[in-house]
């Protein structure tokens, strides 16, 4: 999963629960700036904090890497959110609803799912988990 | 971007023929753009241009197209094809014609070649090797900045026009109507539910009505969306009623399971209009008949 | 960021100025079911219009203060979601069931005098 573009790659470091807050605020920045519309901004600023979230629930420390990006006329902003965390054993069922190993609503994944055009996971146990999302313009 | 075949080209056949047709085209511009306008006229083209606004835009063409011959960059005539595009879009302008002035001007300059070097076939070879790729670069660009200009019209068009369609009414302090009709695709339920939540916002409105009488089906991915708006509806304090639903609506809405205890629905608009008026508070009432 | 609480006769009025850490909703959420046995209220209003995020964490922990509150003897009616955050809400599946909301403060307190007229004649 390579962005097509890394001209104004913006990283955010996940360890504390500030940084949730400063992550999707970023990423909020960003899709303004890339002219999505604000509706779109507040869904990827939405998935941003429960990625963030999932990172210092599951793996205390990670990152979350915002991209612009492009596809002929299209522009779009990907989200990729990595940490080198325990990884997820079952990763279909992480992404199916009501699924959770840390006893909470257990909505995060397929919520973020929802949101976005488009996802992508990548975990191994004992290696960390990589999730990219994508949002479009019309 | 920079004329691409040319420098390649330019191996073989040495720089003396494309100064040389420069200068040409340079020397001879007021007989050959003539010529050009003729021919444009007699191809009926940019018919919705007056004889004068053909012959201006024609010499800023003529030279423009001289000016990227020259310099062998595609920049400066980019964007005078944007600006041109901008220009002649609204007065409805058709691609063909943009393409066909573009060809027949081409066209006109490499027949005068033929004439200025027709006694020395070498020359005239190594002449059209380097016209001919800078000459299709040109028209390619051209034709190419006036269809994506055209593209980015026909957009912008059909979101007014989807807005326009989709408009959400005051019937009451308080009560909103959105009447939808056609065919909705995903995009414009989006737009339909980001509108209905702005006007909830905008009017304070604590009913909506939502008439689905004009929508002959959706499909399960549009059933959903209708209720997720329902939702966000309450989640700003409105609630929401539904009216005309069809028979296959019905179904569809079945099908996905909707939780009826959730969406509340009324046969036709105007009984919904009265159970939005009961929720509210109102009383309607028929004034007292005037006696006889 | 600690959010202040009013005590507005019956009612406890929480604003939201700014953005909340995970921590800060916690905080609130103990603070108010604290004050809600303290004051004797009846109602309590959380007003989010200055939250442009309500993310599984923030929908689910006022829902989970809405019902301690409830279980402490008062209402809860959750005021200005932004058109746009009702929208990303709906999307993941938050919906804030049983708890009530409204467009702002002025429609939460119409909303809370209607409850506890109510409960008065009840």
């Amino acid at each position: 999963m390579k962005p097509l573009e890394l001209a104004t790659e913006t990283r955010v470091r996940v360890e504390s629960e500030l940084d949730i807050v400063t992550a999707r605020m970023r990423g909020r920045a960003l899709a303004i700036q890339l002219g999505l519309r604000p509706t779109s901004a507040t869904l990827i600023a939405t998935a941003i904090s429960e990625l963030a979230r999932n990172i210092l629930l599951y793996a205390q420390d990670g990152e979350i890497v915002l991209c612009p990006i492009e596809r002929g006329a299209h522009k779009g902003l990907a989200v990729i959110a990595r940490d080198d965390g325990p990884g997820i054993r079952d990763v279909t069922r992480a992404i199916e609803d009501g699924y959770s190993t840390s006893g909470r609503l257990g909505m995060g994944l397929p919520g973020v799912r929802r949101l976005m055009d488009e996802f992508h996971i990548q975990s191994r146990v004992g290696e960390g988990t990589t999730v990219t999302v994508k949002k479009w313009n019309e | 971007m920079g004329l691409t075949g040319l420098q390649k080209d330019s191996k073989r056949a040495s720089d003396v023929p494309l100064r040389d047709i420069v200068a040409h085209l340079a020397e001879n511009r007021a007989q050959l753009r003539e010529e050009w306008v003729r021919r444009i006229n007699d191809a009926q083209l940019l018919t919705a241009m007056t004889k004068d606004e053909l012959f201006a835009e024609a010499t800023s063409v003529y030279d423009s197209y001289v000016d990227a011959l020259e310099t062998r960059t595609l920049e400066s005539l980019e964007a005078y094809a944007q600006n041109l595009s901008e220009r002649i879009i609204p007065r409805g302008v058709e691609t063909h014609e943009v393409v066909g002035i573009v060809l027949l001007l081409r066209d006109v300059l490499a027949r005068s070649l033929f004439t200025k070097y027709h006694d020395n076939p070498a020359l005239l070879d190594r002449a059209l090797d380097a016209y001919e790729p800078a000459a299709n670069s040109i028209a390619i660009t051209v034709a190419v900045g006036f269809v994506r200009e055209r593209e980015r019209v026909i957009r912008q068009q059909q979101e007014s026009i989807r807005e326009l369609s989709t408009p959400v009414l005051q019937v009451r302090e308080r009560l909103l109507i959105q009447p939808i009709i056609g065919v909705i695709d995903p995009h414009r339920a989006r737009q339909l539910t980001e509108q209905l939540l702005r006007g909830i916002r905008d009017t304070r409105a604590r009913v909506v009505v939502i008439d689905i009488t004009g929508v002959a089906a959706m499909d399960a991915n549009v059933a959903n969306h209708l209720v997720l708006t329902v939702e966000a509806a309450r989640l700003l304090g409105a609630s929401v009623i539904v009216t005309g639903l069809s028979p296959e609506i019905a179904q569809t809405l079945v099908n996905i399971g909707v939780d009826l205890g959730k969406m509340r629905t009324v046969g036709d608009l105007q009984g919904g209009i009265e159970e939005a008026e009961r929720l509210l508070g109102y009383k309607v009432v028929p004034v007292a008949e005037p006696q006889a | 960021m600690e959010v202040p609480i009013l005590k507005q006769g019956p009612y406890l009025i929480a604003i939201i100025q700014s953005a909340l850490t995970d921590a800060d909703i916690v905080h609130l959420r103990d603070a108010l079911v604290e004050k809600v046995g303290r004051h004797r209220s009846l109602g309590v209003i959380i007003d989010v219009t200055a939250l442009d995020v309500m993310d599984s964490f923030a929908t689910g922990t006022l829902r989970d203060m809405a019902h301690m509150v409830l279980l402490r003897g008062a209402e809860t009616v959750i005021v200005g979601i932004q058109p746009d955050v009702a929208f990303a809400m709906v999307h993941m599946g938050l919906k804030m069931e049983g708890v009530a909301t409204a467009l702002d403060l002025e429609e939460g307190l119409a909303y809370l005098d209607q409850r506890t007229k109510a409960a008065r004649h009840r």
